[in-house]
């Protein structure tokens, strides 16, 4: 029986598991076992080396030329080692990571914890937004004294928004 | 750093069945490489902007900060057996760290799969409180340090799978009565189908050692921390009414198998002169289960706890100050235990408890 992540070596260590009721089963060979952290029981899912598949699979269906432009991680990096290579790899990736993420998780967006600076840059963002289209608005109506007053307000909160 | 740490002690809440809760969460600098993929240089350039934050939050003014190449490949094996770093963080030399209270309940690695790894544990069944603490100090931190977050996905991490939330709940749970009844393998079943995810202490599929199991949440994304927490928490409650039920049908109808386990898991840690690793957590186990069920004293239970870790290989390895081969660890092995039980007087049946301590009796010998 072959490896079923190299699919070179004899596999030596088979793993079962059970995942959402469905039991799973893995093939590994000894230097994969080890390079995926099996021998590792306490650190080691199933389900993340399962995943880890399917996600390398997942993600061959978009460009795999694309280069994360902060740490130029590429889609075949992701494949290999089933992590992604910083923060920015999730908007690179955004495509191929969508549908993997629909699968992995139990939803499709966060509700939990809003770190502090974060919700304040997303409130500033939503000001902003408030801000230009009553700008449009103004210039639209010709109020040019008011869309003066707002581009103001708007050239500060750039600037906080900078900072 | 010479006693295990508190978690170990066997005082909160539910403590006969839940040894003891642990919290996760990841988190990563924004546009930093993850360690995985960051260079050495980056890696420690890192470590170094992180270290001094983590050294100095309130939590760790008495605590231990190591870099991981400065610790010997038995010190980090010690580490892991007491679950205060990841096997993967030990194998991680130049660029990573470990910071620890004292009271081993805190313990924040960096630059392990991502660059901050931050855990706490209790004694017992505490998922709540061992949140709030890390949730603090998340909050600490994240005045100091930029962490990578999106409005959409929540907390950025290395590996998919941890995205959003970046917390790991788990606890470990002690289940004699259900292994031996054979009813544990249903529970596994039914805690996988609802998201779920149930390990061995040890691994190797669902056939745990010692009758130990960790239960935690399977998906980080979608779900609120404090909801992940209360749905695990209800859980688990549900499965230490079904591992008291289990020890009560078997006092009522097995009493004689049960009677016969604790005595042969007596004799054999009392005699033997050779004991694998898996062998004496399978028999402590049974001690244990001995004194949640009076058969034993309750004051003998924690030096049979402490020896659940203390016959683990590196810390064998520590007490004989020498590198021992498989052998001459399971001999020292069952030369410790043979010590150690000394203090413990053989079963008493009699004393057999019918009610093992969930309190749903005004009988009950509950400590």
């Amino acid at each position: 029986m072959l490896c079923d992540v190299c699919k070179c070596n004899d596999a030596t260590v088979f793993l079962t598991q059970i995942i959402e009721g469905k039991m799973q089963k893995v093939n590994l060979c000894d230097a994969c076992s080890k390079d995926k952290g099996v021998q590792d029981p306490t650190g080691f899912a199933l389900a993340d080396l399962l995943l880890g598949i399917g996600a390398a699979e997942e993600i061959e269906k978009g460009s795999s030329t694309q280069r994360c432009p902060v740490c130029g991680f590429t889609q075949a990096d992701f494949k290999k080692t089933g992590r992604l290579g910083c923060s920015t790899c999730y908007a690179t990736f955004t495509e191929a990571l969508t549908a993997l993420l629909k699968a992995m998780h139990k939803g499709t967006a966060h509700v939990g914890k809003v770190p502090q600076r974060a919700h304040r840059a997303g409130e500033l963002s939503d000001k902003m937004r408030n801000l230009s289209e009553s700008l449009q608005k103004a210039v639209a109506e010709e109020n040019y004294e008011t869309a003066a007053s707002l581009r103001d307000q708007i050239k500060q909160l750039e600037s906080e928004l900078a900072g | 750093m010479s006693n295990a740490g508190e978690w170990l002690r066997g005082e909160g809440p539910h403590h006969q069945v839940v040894v003891s809760s642990r919290v996760r969460l990841a988190r990563n600098l924004r546009n930093r490489a993850f360690p995985g993929w960051a260079k050495k240089a980056e890696r420690t350039a890192i470590l170094e902007l992180i270290k001094p934050h983590v050294e100095k939050l309130p939590e760790m003014q008495d605590s231990f900060s190591e870099l991981l190449q400065d610790l010997s490949a038995l010190e980090k094996q010690v580490l892991v057996e007491r679950h205060l770093i990841s096997r993967e963080h030990a194998a991680k030399s130049a660029g990573s760290a470990v910071v620890m209270n004292r009271r081993q309940t805190l313990s924040i690695m960096i630059n392990e799969e991502d660059h901050l790894r931050m855990q706490s544990m209790r004694s017992g069944l505490q998922l709540k409180q061992a949140f709030k603490l890390l949730d603090k100090i998340d909050t600490a931190l994240e005045n100091e340090l930029e962490f990578a977050y999106d409005q959409r996905l929540g907390y950025l991490t290395a590996c998919p799978t941890n995205v959003g939330t970046g917390m790991r709940a788990s606890a470990m749970l002690h289940l004699p009565g259900l292994v031996l009844s054979e009813l544990i393998n249903q529970v596994v079943q039914a805690v996988s189908k609802i998201g779920l995810a149930v390990r061995g202490l040890y691994g190797e599929g669902t056939e745990a050692m010692g009758n130990l199991f960790q239960i935690s949440n399977q998906t980080t994304l979608g779900e609120k921390e404090d909801e992940i927490i209360a749905r695990l928490t209800k859980v688990i409650e549900t499965i230490i009414d079904k591992e008291h039920d289990a020890r009560q049908v078997l006092i009522q109808k097995k009493s004689n198998t049960l009677w016969d386990q604790i005595g042969r898991a007596y004799g054999v840690l009392t005699y033997a002169h050779a004991m694998s690793s898996k062998e004496a957590l399978n028999l402590l186990s049974i001690i244990k289960l001995g004194i949640d069920l009076n058969v034993f004293p309750e004051d003998k239970r924690l030096p049979i706890d402490e020896l659940f870790i203390d016959t683990q290989p590196a810390h064998l390895q520590k007490t004989s100050q020498q590198k021992l081969n498989a052998e001459e660890r399971d001999h020292l092995r069952a030369q410790i235990i043979r010590a150690r039980l000394k203090v413990l007087p053989k079963p008493d049946i009699s004393k057999l408890a019918t009610d093992s301590g969930n309190g749903s009796s005004p009988a009950s010998s509950e400590q």
